[in-house]
């Protein structure tokens, strides 16, 4: 009774809501809508996850860390971790608690839409601003821009948007 | 079409497209990094080597479609392959400038930002036909990049104009620059020997499409910044995309592969 409780997608589902993303750790791989398909056979689990950007260096160490989390589960002795790109990871999936946790560690969540340009606006993650400077739409990771808030002072990230009418 | 449904000609068309556009992000990444710490400013080194590393991920995600294909570990095709086996087009390989990023590097910014935002444009115009093509694994590739390039073109493009628009020494740099990479042009657009073989397969759109929608994309940036598409830019010297290459590709598949070659049993 035990193991078939532990091998639901539902105990899956929670323990992959432990595994953080490596550099924010206030946010989930469930927060950020990067889990797209768990199956169970037997005794294997498969997770299908969708990388946010191609290049991202943090896909090996989320692999391993997922992979460490699932096998925890009683009754798992193996667990894969497929990367693909149908359908694609856009910054709309990003979940509610993921904006709040993206908030919490001092970055802003994507802005919703994109202005005729191909630009966007987010405000201040810390005051809430809307006096805010891009300085670059590039940042530290692939994923995020670097701005700056004339009201609080504050430099501060952005989660880049990413849509599919790009 | 998934792979098991593919017969023998169009796997084999799929994987001649695939090299070429493995190779080129492969070399235009790296490229790229070579700028890293030397770029006008520290946050175009924070930008140009973001783009830098979204495009390596773009060549690593190609080599791994071709690994899904039967050609071999994705690491393997990227760095044990010599330079005569490379479809890159000749425009990526070339260096930067005189000098190594080590020592003396007097790389020039103005052939950086023609180069990139030509290449880029060019990308854009193959990405956006690729999201149409027979083989659906490369389709949804082309989806994901495409999101990505969305950024890499509009940084590009914003050095371009405006380093044209500036001061009469940055025009003229640009000019020189602007040359140089037209004519560098001749196999961008091109597939090579193998040409035929990727048309009959609806995988991309042909050459010649390719091209005009290349130049109705960039006609309205040139005009705005007084410059021309040289009649001439596809008079062809060597095509990379049959394996012909300057001595600039062997200088940087050397570095590039430095690692890789001290042991290339070791997993990563």
């Amino acid at each position: 009774m035990c193991t078939t409780i532990q091998r639901s997608k539902e105990a899956v589902l929670q323990v992959l809501a432990n595994v953080k993303d490596p550099e924010i750790d206030t946010v989930s791989i469930i927060d950020l809508g990067m889990v797209e398909g768990i199956t169970i056979e037997n005794h294997t689990v498969k997770v299908e996850i969708l990388p946010t950007f191609v290049g991202c260096p943090a896909l090996e160490m989320i692999r391993g860390n997922i992979v460490k989390a699932v096998n925890k589960l009683e009754g798992v002795e193996e667990t894969t971790v497929t990367f693909i790109n149908s359908p694609p990871w856009t910054s709309d999936r990003i979940t509610e608690k993921g904006i709040q946790g993206l908030k919490e560690f001092g970055i802003a969540p994507p802005p919703k839409y994109m202005k005729e340009d191909g630009s966007w606006h987010v405000d201040c993650p810390y005051c809430s601003s809307t006096y805010v400077t891009l300085d670059n739409i590039f940042g530290p990771t692939a994923c995020r821009s670097i701005l700056y808030c004339k009201s609080c002072k504050n430099p501060f990230e952005a989660m880049k948007l990413i849509s599919s009418t790009m | 079409m998934s792979i098991t449904t593919l017969n023998p000609e169009n796997k084999k068309a799929i994987i001649k497209l695939l090299y070429q556009l493995a190779d080129d992000d492969f070399l235009y990444a790296y490229r790229g990094s070579e700028w890293l710490g030397l770029a006008p400013h520290i946050e175009e080194d924070v930008a140009s080597s973001s783009i830098a590393q979204d495009s390596m991920g773009h060549a690593a995600m190609f080599y791994r479609l071709l690994e899904e294909l039967g050609e071999g570990n994705a690491d393997d095709l990227a760095h044990a392959r010599q330079s005569h086996e490379r479809k890159n087009c000749i425009l990526v390989e070339r260096v930067n400038g005189p000098g190594s990023y080590m020592e003396n590097a007097q790389y020039d910014w103005a052939y950086a930002v023609v180069r990139n935002y030509l290449y880029t444009t060019a990308k854009k115009v193959k990405i956006q036909s690729l999201k149409q093509s027979s083989y659906q694994p490369l389709a949804d590739v082309a989806v994901k990049v495409d999101m990505e390039l969305h950024y890499h073109l509009l940084h590009w493009k914003t050095w371009f104009i405006q380093l044209l628009s500036s001061t009469d020494e940055a025009r003229a740099r640009m000019k020189d620059a602007y040359v140089q990479v037209m004519n560098d042009f001749t196999d961008v657009f091109s597939f090579g020997k193998d040409a035929e073989l990727i048309k009959v397969y609806n995988l991309i759109d042909t050459e010649s499409v390719l091209k005009q929608k290349w130049i109705d994309t960039i006609t309205p940036v040139l005009e705005s910044v007084q410059l021309e598409i040289p009649e001439t830019f596809d008079t062809g010297k060597l095509n990379g995309r049959n394996g012909d290459h300057t001595k600039d590709l062997q200088g940087a598949l050397s570095i590039l592969s430095e690692v890789y070659d001290m042991n290339p049993a070791v997993a990563w």
